[in-house]
């Protein structure tokens, strides 16, 4: 198994830094939960490691090697994307969707491919007998477990998942997020889990980051930020975030009074 | 490919389509056939019958030589068809070539053709063809690579706009990550997703095409003599026309019914394959017509009675609202909470009158601060709900008009309903912009939408909301589209318009976190009912449907034991379409019975305040996790 | 949830005023334009097989005519320096003399500009006059799935009219209209009643377009959150359709209003010729039959820069008309 290092990465768009300077470590086997709002540049973040926009400065290493420089071929670092409804070509079979992932030459023969898509199935909990479906047949909490089915496809080391449940609906989140749990155990994936929901951060990752504007503004194990949160804004998002405990409208003057929000 | 083929009789199903079809396959027949029936008539030269008029043996007259214009213009068809297929075959190739090579080639190259495109489509097509005419002088041959060149812009450019399309979805994205290459992504992934509308169009362009060609021939600069089209037999005929109209009429016809089938069937191809949506009928029954109001409400400020929405879909009516029932009371704070599909958004719609038709609103009461939503007339409502009842949407980047300045967004409200003057009611909208907080509000007021950040355009929607004198603010989903922290701003002013004008605040939302934290009381909607109406207090210890306790256990929050696997409520949401005798909810609950399956169950009080629609509600403070069925699958 | 907000507006990050790197960036690309169109009016004489001069005179031509002619066009000299001296005699406005008659071609295209451009100017007006507010109105009529029959008419009629080529509806006006009822002239442009036909032939088709155009993008508007907001605020109907729904459905009608107004150019043509309208079009195709190519090129510049001229003007009225479309451009 295997480690991913973020360098000193920033990434930009013309004059707009998206990512600026950040530095990380998803050590291996562990989740490392990497939470911002919109436009923290969380996702390009994601995308950078796997080479879908390319890095201004720093580099992102895995094991000591730069991702960009990996073969094209080497599928080590896997992601799964925010919306199942796109995320799976219409036309292919699911079948076809995972093998398309599966490395070159892994499997002698395609009945050995389909052995393979039918394990990968059963693994996210879904009946073999799917493969030969269509996604516009499969609900959203089944296309997100094809999704991660096909990210298994390629024997990753490391996976990154992207807001993977903000497009599901509530009462299925929870099935794909014990899933995500179960699988990153059983098979001891190094996984970086991004989202802007800080209680589905926690609940999965062994350290927190905390990003803003691109850049990190805290980072630590999960209790320890949580319970004694050093940076401002990490606290103002513990404020907003959903808890059956602390009133959302509650006098709370930590609030600044930042109008142009 | 799968799917592809099943789609494409939809097309066939449309008269329309039929009919084009029909029309395409007569046309093809008669250019096989035609020139092996009539060749013989179309070039026998009659010295006897030159330029005559219609007559029983020649029904379109003779041309100056005396053959039969019926019989060349049915043997034409071969040339013309072929000739605007085979233009359209290489518009097409060379289009989808140029504008599928920016995907494969270097990003230099493909920025090349990308330009060379854009600047070649901007001329139109005959121009394109005379120029190339020019070029590969004048004849057929000349003509056919004229027309097939001078559609290779336009078809490069679709295939350029479909591709980019497709080429962004994450399923591409998904492919690049796995290692797919350039060239498998294009031929595997691209390309079969723009092939249904490349087809509709090409289908559509060769009708262009021969209607091109005819055009070409028409100017003499086409097919040349002794070959002959139905271009060139309506130059003909043209020359003649005062000596015999119908022999332009037969050609002219010809061009015409051809050129329509190939359009109307790439029409009807497109709206079959698009999905246009078609309407059935509204349902006989008529509209339960509305009551008086049964007594005094008090202080309610909306009352609303098994409430009903209904839009007419492909197999008849859906109603996604189902017999809503609730009241708000003045300077309340009420959460609405449900899944997607719950109807919540289209409850909200109907109570304030934005339901249009073809959808269809009833209820047995609808009433705001005592006046009767259903009988009373639009016009009539206009002052009430324009200065009384103010709405907040879910997206703030698309609920301003984008083309005009907030301040006049705002003020036209006041200008509208309280007569106020211009400047006036521009006042009146920068005072209400710094009373939702936003800094320099006469100059924001002169700003538009997009130099707004998210939240500063939602405060301003709830600032239009207060132009009037709001006794109700309805806010469908107001912090969805904006981050948590800006979330938690903007609930706080609605909390905050609450306690200083008093005005009841409808809260609708998908998160029952939130509405928890922020409401006194909840209705939890599930397939178009309310299922369960309780306080926010009573809501974590005391929820009795199982549907309430099971969204509450399956969604983490900061309090979720990490170790424990989260709740999961098996299956998903029905469909409006989908929904039997019983209770909605029945085929999702570990606790239903026989009865729950084929009876649906009503709202009916439980204690002062709660009530719940279950045959078998939960005993009052057990544990969540009894009730949900942990660890299942879907 | 990503990318709704926080994004800074691009607006801040300009240097300058966004106005003026607009106008310079069209400018530049008008230029740019202008420049591939000379190349490429340059290009197809030399394009063309074999010696263009042998080609327009006739192959009975004696030789030393030809020579001269070569010479006196300049085709001996090395291509770079013929496209030298093409562009700068372009901008010059010399556009070289007409093989047939000797006549300087911009003396021929400035006495058949004038109807051209009266035919195309008044085909357009009459177009926008007839279609902005027939396809607005049906758009309001059968919102919603209401009045399927007539939704139905209008679509048939106007599929109809714009699958019929102008030429041909041109022919059948005048076999109608001209011929048999003799209410119009057949041909040429000496009666005030000769604009009548040619403008309705060329008219109809881009009429029946745009008018399912702006019904098309009108519904479409009519179902964006912001025409809620404006129902929200129960402004009177007319309000909601004149203030918020039709200025917004006007920026994709512009558009395509500057595409058929560049085809409508490539309609002149056709229909000059049924009508034997003395404009650029008739010329162009005699020319092109009679290979006087100096004509041709000449006329093939003209044309090329009227159609980059409207895609200039509209891509300025869409700037104006949008206040976002300056900054989408970043």
């Amino acid at each position: 198994m295997s480690e991913l290092e973020f360098a000193g990465v920033s990434v930009r768009y013309g004059g707009f830094t998206a990512v600026d300077e950040v530095s990380l470590t998803v050590p291996e086997g562990e989740v490392v939960g990497l939470v911002g709002e919109s436009g923290s540049g969380k996702s390009t973040l994601a995308q950078a490691a796997v080479g879908l926009v390319p890095v201004s400065d720093g580099r992102i290493l895995l094991d000591g090697t730069d991702v960009h420089r990996l073969r094209p071929r080497d599928r080590r670092v896997q992601m799964v994307f925010q919306d199942p409804y796109s995320s799976l070509d219409p036309r292919m079979s699911v079948g076809e969707s995972i093998m398309e992932a599966m490395p070159k030459g892994a499997y002698a023969g395609r009945d050995a491919r389909r052995r393979e898509v039918a394990r990968l199935l059963e693994l996210v909990n879904l009946d073999p007998g799917r493969a030969a479906m269509p996604p516009r047949r499969l609900s959203g909490g089944q296309r997100q477990r094809i999704a991660l089915a096909r990210a298994l496809a390629g024997r990753p080391e490391v996976v990154i998942a992207d807001e993977i449940t903000s497009a599901l609906d509530v009462s299925v989140q929870g099935a794909v997020l014990n899933l995500v749990r179960d699988l990153q155990r059983e098979l001891r994936l190094s996984m970086l889990f991004i989202s802007h929901n800080l209680a589905v951060v926690r609940y999965l990752s062994d350290r927190i980051v905390v990003l803003r504007a691109g850049r990190i503004v805290e980072t630590g194990p999960t209790e320890q930020v949580l319970a004694d949160p050093r940076h401002p804004y990490t606290r103002e998002l513990l404020a907003a975030a959903p808890s059956r405990h602390t009133e959302l409208l509650g006098d709370d003057d930590s609030d600044p009074e930042n109008l142009d929000y | 490919m799968r799917g592809f083929g099943a789609r494409w009789p939809a097309v066939v199903r449309t008269p329309v389509g039929v009919v084009s079809a029909v029309l395409l396959f007569l046309l093809l027949l008669l250019a096989v056939f035609g020139p092996v029936v009539w060749g013989g008539a179309a070039d026998a030269i009659d010295t006897n019958a030159l330029q005559q008029g219609p007559s029983g043996a020649h029904p379109f007259g003779t041309d100056a030589l005396g053959r039969d214009i019926l019989a060349r213009v049915l043997v034409a068809t071969r040339l013309t068809l072929g000739l605007a297929l085979l233009a359209t075959l290489i518009g097409v190739t060379i289009g989808t070539v140029l504008g599928a090579a920016p995907s494969v080639l270097p990003r230099w190259a493909g920025r090349l053709v990308t330009s060379a495109v854009h600047v070649a489509v901007a001329f139109p097509g005959l121009l394109l063809a005379l120029f190339f005419a020019v070029i590969f002088g004048v004849g057929t041959t000349g003509a056919v690579l004229a027309l097939g060149f001078s559609m290779a812009p336009n078809f490069a450019r679709l295939t350029q706009t479909l591709a980019a399309s497709v080429a962004g979805r994450e399923y591409v994205a998904a492919a690049r990550v796995s290692g797919v290459g350039r060239a498998r992504i294009l031929f595997r992934h691209v390309l079969p997703n723009i092939a249904e509308p490349l087809v509709v169009n090409a289908t559509i362009g060769a009708g262009g095409a021969l209607l091109a060609f005819a055009g070409l021939s028409f100017l003499g600069i086409g097919v040349q003599a002794p070959s002959f089209d139905w271009g060139r037999l309506l130059g003909e005929g043209l020359d003649r026309i005062y000596l015999s109209p119908a022999s332009a009429l037969a050609p002219g016809v010809a061009v015409v019914v051809a050129g329509l089938a190939f359009n109307l069937f790439g029409e009807s191809a497109a709206a079959a394959l698009g999905h246009r949506a078609r309407f059935a009928r509204r349902p006989e029954s008529a509209p339960v017509p509305e009551e008086a109001a049964a007594g005094p409400a008090g202080d309610a400020v909306l009352v609303v009675e098994n409430l009903h929405v209904a839009f007419p879909g492909q197999a008849g009516w859906t109603t996604p609202v189902r017999g809503v029932s609730f009241t708000v009371h003045s300077g309340e704070l009420v959460g609405v909470v449900g899944e997607s599909g719950s109807g919540k958004s289209l409850t909200a719609l109907a109570v304030s009158r934005l339901i249009e038709a073809p959808g269809s609103v009833t209820a047995d009461r609808l009433e705001f601060t005592g006046t009767p939503l259903l009988s009373t007339s639009e016009r009539e409502l206009r002052a009430l709900l324009g200065t009384s009842l103010s709405m907040v949407f879910q997206d703030p980047m698309t609920s301003f008009n984008p083309t005009r300045r907030i301040g006049g967004q705002l003020a036209e409200l006041s200008r509208q309903h309280q007569g106020l003057s211009r400047r006036a009611a521009l006042a009146r909208a920068v005072d209400r912009l710094r009373a939702v907080r936003i800094t320099e509000p006469e100059r924001r007021a002169r700003q538009y939408p997009h130099e707004f950040s998210g939240g500063m355009r939602q405060r301003a929607m709830i600032g239009m909301g207060l132009m009037g004198d709001p006794r109700l603010v309805i806010a469908d989903e107001p912090t969805t589209a904006l981050d948590v922290t800006v979330q938690r701003r903007v609930l706080r002013l609605l909390a905050r318009i609450r306690a200083e004008r008093s005005a009841a605040i409808l809260l609708i939302s998908h998160d029952i976190t939130v509405v928890s934290q922020t409401c006194e009381r909840v209705l939890v909607m599930y397939a178009g009912r309310v299922v369960e109406e309780l306080s926010t207090v009573e809501l974590f210890g005391a929820a009795r449907h199982p549907y309430t306790r099971a969204l509450l256990a399956a969604v983490p929050d900061m309090d979720t034991d990490r170790d424990a696997p989260l709740a999961v409520i098996p299956g998903r949401p029905p469909e409006p379409g989908e929904l039997s005798g019983g209770c909605a909810f029945a085929p999702r609950c570990a606790f239903a019975t026989e009865r729950c399956r084929d009876e649906d169950p009503v709202l009916a009080p439980v204690s002062a305040g709660h009530r719940v629609a279950c045959w078998h509600p939960a005993a009052a403070g057990g544990t969540e996790l009894e009730t949900a069925t942990a660890g299942g699958n879907e | 949830m990503t990318s709704a907000t926080g994004v800074p507006s691009a607006s801040m990050t300009w240097r300058g005023s966004p106005w003026l790197s607009f106008a310079g960036r069209r400018a530049l690309r008008f230029v740019i334009s202008l420049w591939v169109l000379a190349t490429a009016a340059f290009l197809m004489i030399h394009l063309i097989p074999g010696d263009p001069v042998r080609a327009a005179l006739g192959l009975t031509a004696p030789p030393d005519l030809v020579a001269a002619r070569r010479e006196a066009m300049g085709l001996n000299d090395p291509l770079p320096v013929q496209y030298w001296h093409y562009l700068r005699d372009v901008v010059t406005g010399n556009l070289g003399n007409s093989t047939l008659s000797g006549l300087p071609v911009s003396e021929v295209i400035g006495d058949r500009l004038p109807a051209t451009l009266e035919l195309a100017l008044t085909t357009f007006l009459v177009v926008l006059v007839v279609a902005v507010p027939l396809g607005a109105l049906m758009a309001v009529l059968t919102r919603g799935g209401r009045r399927r029959g007539g939704e139905l008419a209008f679509t048939s009629t106007s599929v109809i009219l714009a699958a019929i080529p102008e030429f041909l509806l041109a022919v059948g006006l005048m076999g109608l209209f001209a011929v048999q009822l003799e209410w119009f002239p057949v041909a040429g442009r000496d009666d005030p009643g000769s604009l009548v036909l040619p403008v309705v032939a060329l008219a109809a088709g881009p009429a029946a377009v745009l008018a399912r155009i702006v019904r098309t993008e009108l519904l479409s508007v009519l179902d964006k959150d912001f025409v809620r907001t404006a129902r929200a605020k129960r402004l009177p109907p007319r309000l909601v359709y004149l203030r918020h729904a039709l200025p917004n459905a006007l920026t994709a009608t512009l558009t395509l209003g500057g595409l058929l107004l560049s085809a409508l150019v490539a309609g002149t043509v056709l229909v000059e010729n049924v009508f034997a309208w003395p404009g650029l079009g008739s010329t162009i195709t005699s020319s092109i039959l009679q290979k006087d190519y100096p004509v041709v090129q000449g006329i093939v510049l003209i044309y090329g820069t009227g159609v980059l001229l409207v895609n200039l003007v509209v891509d300025v009225l869409l700037a104006l008309l949008d206040p976002r479309s300056t900054i989408r451009e970043a």
